[in-house]
């Protein structure tokens, strides 16, 4: 092994051991984020007791589940029981090794560590555990398996609400993956490249895509909120009908890991949407923060930390504002809303992009991103007039006909 | 058609989907930064007020456990004349009369079972002596089921305030 696979190896392992720590310890804050942003949005306080201002709040919790007693369900499928908390934990965690968090770091080292050898690394170090030339295809790849776990959870429990649930969970992630990667068309058409760091410099280059690309923004928001289970989407838990859905049977740690691994896809949600539609860790109107060096890295984590935070708060926001969507509307929004008004918008941006390029003659990143920007506003108006007039979203599904209502029919003739 | 119901005017239809959701998102961000309702409960009571010293306060006419009046002798008023345990609905009353040498009847034994009761305040309301009361208290934990039979010590010894019950010249509580 040479020196320097070595050393990327080490760097590698630290980043790897730093990234799911912040990870494991900040899903653990969101909870009690959570339940902080919900109480205050109802008027009350929160968990304040445990620590201060409530912040072990996280901790009584973890201590609490382990203690638990772990209760398996008659007749459930005892071993697909325990794989399926796995199953959801694992990709939910995986998709965090992609997204870069902050400005690559210059890093040059070369020491021996006795008999393990020598370890050379040399030029910026990219702040992301694996700089994936696949990019957000590996994120869409991975976050759609997290659904086997659902899926699995709700068939082992032997459990009719947990069915029930597992059966909504699949179909609605697989509804809504359509249309999130038809979202991400767009974006992949104006930076020509999958990989997040290269989606990152062209934004750095030119305006964030949320300017040019609106409207994808929004359709892979409303998707986002559909993978996460997030309400308005929350068919697969929807308590006022399925108790708790595809985790009513789990108890403890088990229980545990499904909120995990909820929170945990929040975070990844919001991390896209902060990369591919709001400029990733980049800090707007400067270019200091690309001079590379501590200072400019820590500060990028920092935006892109508060970038995050704000898209996870919007989802809590959403949550006590919208009420849960029905089960139909959910399934019409997915695929007769969403996935052809994205197919359509693909249309309006290829067109647009070419023509801002070869009519307009428009090269200049920023010029070319703002003038997409305007093509943006007119859509947007189009959508969002159709959309506040309910064209798209139809109230209650067509009534049966009043017996005799009409002659020549027989009543039950359906 | 009852007084005070309100008839909301709905649309049928509603066409406002996109202000709607913005207008929604507007109210819960407002209500973020409103002013607390929550009580914390240990250190803020329901009884802080008739205390002196908190906003939260409980109607005076609330009906918790008993409390017995005594006289200026701390001798119970009750005079076992037997109507609390005739008109307790719930039967959770038990009285064992007993009459002193002067011939004025008290009770030997006095209990309540307040797991039975019901509060419903007819013994305070049937009292001609004015001796048992429900009381406007409602801390009640205690560590074993039997506990819960007050017997007269204990609730002559009680401090809590009264309750003054439903008064029919006064529905309101004005």
């Amino acid at each position: 092994m040479t020196p320097e696979m070595k050393g990327y190896l080490l760097v590698s392992a630290v980043k790897m051991l730093i990234v799911f720590t912040i990870i494991l310890i900040g899903v653990a804050l969101l909870t009690l984020m959570e339940r902080k942003v919900s109480a205050w949005m109802q008027n009350r306080r929160g968990p304040n007791r445990v620590g201060w201002a409530g912040l072990l709040q996280p901790a009584a919790d973890g201590v609490k589940n382990i203690l638990k007693e772990e209760t398996f369900p008659a007749l459930a499928n005892r071993y697909l029981f325990l794989v399926a908390p796995a199953l959801s934990f694992i990709p939910a965690l995986m998709l965090s090794a992609v997204i870069p968090f902050a400005a690559p770091l210059p890093l040059d080292f070369d020491f021996t560590l006795g008999p393990l050898g020598r370890f050379v690394h040399q030029g910026p170090m990219p702040m992301v555990v694996a700089d994936l030339p696949v990019g957000f295809l590996f994120v869409i790849a991975v976050s759609s398996l997290g659904v086997y776990g659902i899926a699995l959870a709700g068939w082992s429990s032997n459990s009719k609400y947990a069915l029930l649930g597992g059966l909504r969970a699949s179909a609605q992630l697989i509804s809504y993956e359509v249309a999130m990667g038809l979202s991400l068309i767009p974006v992949l058409l104006l930076s020509g490249n999958v990989s997040f760091s290269s989606i990152i410099a062209h934004q750095q280059a030119g305006t964030w895509y949320v300017l040019p690309l609106t409207f994808s923004f929004f359709v892979f928001l409303v998707a986002g909120f559909a993978e996460t289970n997030r309400l308005p989407f929350d068919l697969p838990e929807a308590e006022s009908e399925l108790i708790a859905g595809y985790h009513t049977e789990y108890s403890a740690m088990k229980f545990s890991f499904f909120f995990i691994a909820e929170y945990a896809n929040v975070v990844t949600v919001c991390a896209m949407v902060t990369t591919l539609f709001f400029g990733g860790w980049d800090i707007p109107f400067t270019h200091w923060d690309e001079s590379g060096g501590l200072l400019p890295t820590l500060a990028t984590w920092l935006v892109f930390f508060l970038k995050v935070l704000f898209w996870v708060f919007f989802v809590m926001w959403i949550r006590w504002t919208l009420p849960r969507f029905r089960y139909d509307q959910l399934m019409a929004l997915g695929w007769k809303v969403l996935m052809p008004l994205a197919l359509a918008y693909i249309m309006v941006v290829c067109v647009a992009i070419y023509g801002i390029e070869r009519w307009l003659g428009i090269t200049d990143p920023t010029a070319a991103g703002l003038a997409l920007f305007g093509v943006n506003v007119i859509v947007m108006l189009l959508v969002f007039g159709l959309l506040d007039s309910g064209v798209f979203i139809r109230g209650t599904p067509r009534r049966p006909r009043p017996l005799g209502g009409r002659a020549g029919r027989a009543p039950l003739a359906g | 058609m009852a007084i005070g119901v309100k008839v909301m005017k709905r649309p049928d239809r509603q066409v406002s989907y996109v202000r709607a959701t913005l207008k929604g998102m507007a109210l819960t961000f407002k209500h973020m930064f409103e002013k607390k309702v929550t009580m914390q409960y240990p250190e803020q009571k329901s009884t802080d007020r008739e205390h002196g010293m908190g906003e939260y306060s409980i109607t005076n006419r609330w009906r918790g456990t008993h409390r017995m009046l005594t006289d200026e002798q701390g001798r119970s008023k009750c005079v076992a004349c037997g109507l609390c345990p005739q008109i307790c609905p719930s039967n959770c009353i038990k009285l064992v009369p007993g009459e002193d040498e002067q011939g004025n009847r008290y009770p030997l034994i006095y209990e309540i079972d307040e797991f039975r009761c019901i509060f419903c305040g007819y013994c305070q309301e049937v009292c001609p002596e004015e001796a048992i009361h429900v009381g406007v208290h409602f801390e009640n934990a205690e560590y074993s089921r039997d506990r819960f039979v007050y017997d007269l010590e204990r609730l002559s010894s009680q401090t809590h305030a009264v309750s003054t019950l439903w008064d029919p010249a006064d529905p309101r509580g004005e």
